[in-house]
């Protein structure tokens, strides 16, 4: 019994991580960049919900608004840090996305000060109780939620035209352009998007976790990274997998391990990955037909 | 139609284009042959506007396009089919036409009925529609990167190196595509190595060496020409 209820709190992360770690495969998928302030856009995020939801409004409009700014905020980082760098090689703008990070954090301790807030109670904690197994509401919820947005994702990205356009831009730059396909609106929407996941990720973190604070995208932040090389960086269906994994083994390692190994041991499977398989449980070695 | 003059592209300190001038009308089919690195691909891609060039004016169409964005020539009528096919590995064929039509307005009546003249032309296609276009043969993607760039309905087809590491009898096939393409009305800049192959099927050639046109003419006389024989044509 221990253990479903374990695997269960384990989908609760899981799906967390999963759309946080969405984004990081989008943007890699698209600009070939690992978004290092993915994490601090889920933290503003998190502070956009709080904000919204201390002005009273209702749980919906905390969710919309949230992932619209985010959306908004991710659109403007990647006009003004990376663009720019677009044709620099690789390192630069790693180094930039480094620098946005330490940048968004440093900005929300500035405006929001370094003392965690308290999350006001948007979803009031019920737990559903079924035999001896006890489920919150919460976790039910975000799970729920998690996988709508991933649905809808799906959809969007396979039938969609915007959609295939995103796919074919991350497939073949310059091939994408000459189908007449708009190349910088298209990462426009792809870091929208990916932004706005984030937030949900954040909202569903500081509903979780009932706090915000300027450096609680870090981790989290990090852990969705891991999820995404985890399932095969720039494949959408593989962040989701990676995410949903890595929730479970964070869980079951805090549960019969000991909680202050989850971490070292979420990481060190990104170790172990890199050296077994880099391309990640989803990915394949793509060969070039000559 | 379309209307080169005195085109000068550099990369860097190496001046790849050195004054090119050259013109395409209506319902040729005009070839650039010539070595590796003559600038016949550059020429291509300055042509739909993918590199800047550093001087000189492109006219399509009698417009000015010193200032179209690329995204914009498939719109005017212009579609590229890139060296290397470059078709879209992980899409299905069938989302590689639908490519294709991007930058046309969404016509469904109109969409069917050119996807299916595409298939009525590359049947190996239809059979294959559901199929990632990295699994497809290199003929059929060559096939498919011609059938995408088909379905922007383009008044001018910029085609590089379409025979490029095709066997022998694809190469034939390839050719009578491309001319069945220019009967059905499309005017075509086609870039060859293959120089004696392009010649028996352009109405007029130029003729390449680093950056600069040697030569010019009628294709059909450029066949008998001498030097042109011994350099390209092998003999």
């Amino acid at each position: 019994m221990l253990l479903i209820q374990q695997l269960i709190n384990g989908l609760q992360v899981g799906s967390i991580y999963a759309v946080i770690a969405l984004g990081y495969t989008m943007v890699y998928g698209i600009i070939k960049l690992i978004n290092f302030a993915h994490g601090e856009v889920m933290m503003m995020g998190a502070y956009f919900a709080f904000l919204a939801a201390v002005a009273g409004m209702p749980i919906w409009a905390v969710f919309l608004i949230s992932m619209v700014l985010s959306a908004i905020l991710g659109m403007v980082i990647e006009r003004v840090a990376y663009k720019p760098l677009r044709s620099a090689p690789r390192i630069s703008s790693l180094i930039t996305a480094i620098a946005m990070s330490l940048f968004l954090q440093n900005l929300a301790l500035f405006i929001f000060k370094a003392d965690p807030k308290v999350m006001p109670t948007i979803i009031k904690n019920n737990p559903v109780t079924i035999g001896s197994l006890q489920i919150s509401n919460i976790t039910i919820i975000t799970f729920l939620v998690s996988v709508v947005f991933m649905v809808i994702l799906t959809i969007f990205i396979s039938k969609t035209k915007s959609g295939k356009a995103m796919r074919a831009v991350s497939q073949d730059t310059e091939a994408a352009m000459l189908m007449g396909i708009n190349v910088n609106s298209t990462i426009s929407l792809t870091f929208a998007i990916g932004s706005a996941l984030a937030a949900l990720g954040g909202i569903l973190y500081a509903i979780a976790y009932t706090q915000v604070m300027p450096t609680m995208g870090l981790l989290p932040g990090l852990k969705a990274f891991v999820a995404a090389v985890l399932g095969g960086i720039g494949i959408i269906p593989g962040a989701m997998i990676g995410g949903f994994i890595l929730g479970f083994i964070e869980t079951l390692t805090k549960a019969y391990i000991s909680s202050r190994w989850a971490d070292a041991i979420v990481f060190g499977i990104l170790i172990v990955v890199l050296s077994v398989k880099p391309t990640g449980i989803l990915g394949k070695n793509i060969r070039e037909k000559v | 139609m379309l209307q080169v003059e005195n085109l000068n592209v550099h990369y860097g300190k190496i001046h790849a284009i050195k004054g090119i001038s050259f013109d395409v009308k209506q319902g040729e089919i005009v070839s650039l042959i010539g070595a590796n690195g003559a600038g016949k691909t550059t020429i291509l891609h300055t042509v739909s506007k993918m590199i800047k060039p550093s001087s000189g004016s492109i006219t399509f169409k009698g417009q000015n396009m010193s200032n179209v964005v690329p995204q914009k020539m498939v719109e005017m009528g212009m579609a590229h089919v890139p060296e290397g096919r470059r078709v879209f590995s992980q899409m299905t064929v069938q989302e590689n036409l639908e490519m294709g039509a991007y930058s046309r307005k969404k016509n469904k009546v109109e969409f069917e009925s050119d996807l299916d003249e595409i298939f009525t032309r590359f049947p190996r296609l239809k059979e294959r529609r559901k199929q990632h276009a990295g699994t497809l043969s290199g003929g059929e993607q060559q096939m498919l990167a011609i059938g995408r760039a088909l379905m922007s309905r383009p008044e001018v087809l910029l085609l590089d190196e379409p025979s490029m590491g095709l066997a022998p009898i694809l190469v034939d096939q390839i050719f009578n595509i491309i001319e069945s393409i220019n009967k059905s009305g499309t005017t075509i800049l086609l870039v060859e190595q293959n120089a004696n192959r392009a010649l028996h099927i352009s109405n007029r050639a130029y003729v390449l060496e680093t950056g600069k046109i040697v030569m010019q003419g009628l294709a059909k006389d450029l066949i008998e020409n001498d030097d042109i024989k011994k350099a390209y044509l092998g003999g």
